[in-house]
């Protein structure tokens, strides 16, 4: 049991020093530093973000958020600092990169303190544990691996598959900034008036679709007949990559700010919200996108059309959110 | 981006000189013991026959070692499937595919047609997965 975990923290350590090394060429190739990276990628890769207390759980959404606003903002600083000859699109491709090398970074960290504890103490149960764990933290450290790559380059990443959607729906219409990150488009859909949202690419970068889609709501004050999340939702075991199912709710992940809002937002004035997902394992969806997911926007958006025919009417207002990282999608 | 580049060797999936080293002797000695057997056959038969299998033993592990340490760099290797970007003519329909190249992303306008000259775009950019020995889904 030891020699399998020692067998898989080796590999741990190589995917974190690849991660670490993708990380400092892609710097030094986009970024075109007049020092060595080296030093502050390393800083970089221990950073830490404090999730507020809950003890009293009134307006820790606000509190989240603002942490979060608050480590985006740092990141960003960071990354002109580490590559100050980095466009707009790659500096988020680097900040991305660099998050996935942050999160090798901490597996191996973790699996390592348990391997070394449970040899300290002697203790099988530590040792149990973490190889119980074992291949399921291997193929998440796996799918980050190849997402490093996929954010260097820029390719189109499987939880892109929302955005896909939207930029296939919004591409050859007039887009406008909407806050935060995001774009939209009012697009002329089956005779009713289609808003189509998604954050604003190529760069790597999620925006905030919860507050793109409240300004909309408000810009229209609340006259929307129906709102449409279309995301990457994780498959089970069995069900096939790139599948297309449809439910209704805030389909968005994340650390649950944006949901918050839209629900909030659409509480307020009443408005249904519908949602469709596109099933990828977490290997597909941070790792470059493949040929059935690419092919599964054309059947999301096709079932986008049967939910607005059966849910609204002529001439009526419709959101259509495309929620998910859009590295290597424009607009 | 190139297959070769994306997998740049270092330390880690390199097999270390001394192992080879330690490979490498006990191949040659095992070589070496074969050849005294073949030698000894007729002479001495029962010696030989000892010979043989120490021979036999050094060529086996040395190559089992040498297999173990091969499969233990691939399995640390990360693999990177080629990613191919489409490109259309909007107005013709023309369509070529060609491996990404840094920059690329999907609705970039690219080089122009080879037909009617128009702007062409980049339409998909995706990998293909060749899942080797798939087994049909299963049936329940």
């Amino acid at each position: 049991m030891l020699r399998e975990v020692e067998g898989s923290l080796y590999k741990l350590k190589y995917i974190r020093d690849e991660g670490r090394r993708i990380a400092i060429e892609t710097i030094k190739e986009i970024g075109k530093p007049q020092t060595d990276p080296t030093a502050r990628v390393d800083r970089f890769l221990e950073y830490f973000t404090i999730t507020p207390q809950s003890l009293d759980p009134a307006g820790i959404v606000w509190k989240l958020e603002h942490i979060l606003d608050v480590r985006d903002a740092r990141f960003k600083d960071e990354v002109r600092l580490l590559a100050p000859a980095a466009d707009e699109t790659q500096a988020n491709n680097l900040e991305n990169t660099l998050e996935a090398a942050m999160a090798l970074n901490y597996i191996y960290k973790v699996i390592r303190h348990y391997y070394l504890l449970g040899k300290k103490t002697l203790s099988l149960y530590i040792i149990m544990q973490i190889q119980m764990i074992l291949p399921l933290v291997m193929r998440e450290a796996e799918a980050y691996a190849s997402a490093l790559k996929a954010f260097a380059y820029g390719q189109p990443i499987g939880d892109g598959v929302g955005a896909l959607v939207a930029a296939k729906l919004m591409h050859g219409h007039p887009i406008r900034k909407v806050p935060k990150d995001c774009v939209v488009a009012e697009v002329p859909f089956e005779g009713r008036t289609a808003y189509v949202i998604k954050a604003e690419g190529p760069g790597g970068n999620v925006g905030k679709p919860g507050d793109a889609i409240k300004t909309i709501i408000e810009e229209n004050e609340g006259k929307i007949a129906n709102i449409i999340m279309i995301d990457a939702a994780l498959k089970l075991e069995g069900e096939e990559v790139g599948e297309v199912a449809e439910g209704v709710g805030a389909a968005i992940g994340g650390p649950g700010v944006d949901q918050f809002k839209i629900e909030e937002t659409i509480l307020k004035y009443r408005i249904p919200i519908n949602a469709v997902i596109i099933k990828e394992d977490i290997g597909d969806a941070v790792s470059p996108m493949r040929k059935e997911i690419f092919e599964a926007a054309d059947k999301a958006i096709e079932r986008i059309r049967q939910v607005i025919l059966e849910r609204t009417k002529e001439g009526d207002k419709v959101i259509i959110a495309g929620v998910g990282n859009t590295i290597g999608i424009g607009q | 981006m190139s297959r070769s580049k994306s997998n740049t060797s270092s330390a880690a999936t390199r097999i270390s000189s001394f192992v080879l080293i330690i490979i490498f002797i006990t191949l040659a000695l095992a070589l070496a013991a074969l050849i005294l057997a073949i030698y000894l056959y007729n002479t001495e038969p029962t010696i030989a026959v000892y010979w043989l299998l120490l021979g036999f033993i050094g060529l086996a592990l040395s190559t089992y070692v040498l297999f173990q340490t091969r499969q233990r760099i691939l399995r640390l290797r990360i693999e990177t499937p080629p990613i191919t970007t489409t490109i259309e003519c909007r107005k013709c329909g023309f369509k070529s595919i060609r491996e990404f190249q840094r920059g690329d992303y999907v609705f970039k306008e690219v080089e122009p047609c080879q037909k009617c000259n128009e702007k062409m775009i980049i339409t998909a950019i995706y990998r293909e997965v060749r899942e080797k020995g798939k087994k049909p889904p299963f049936p329940y």
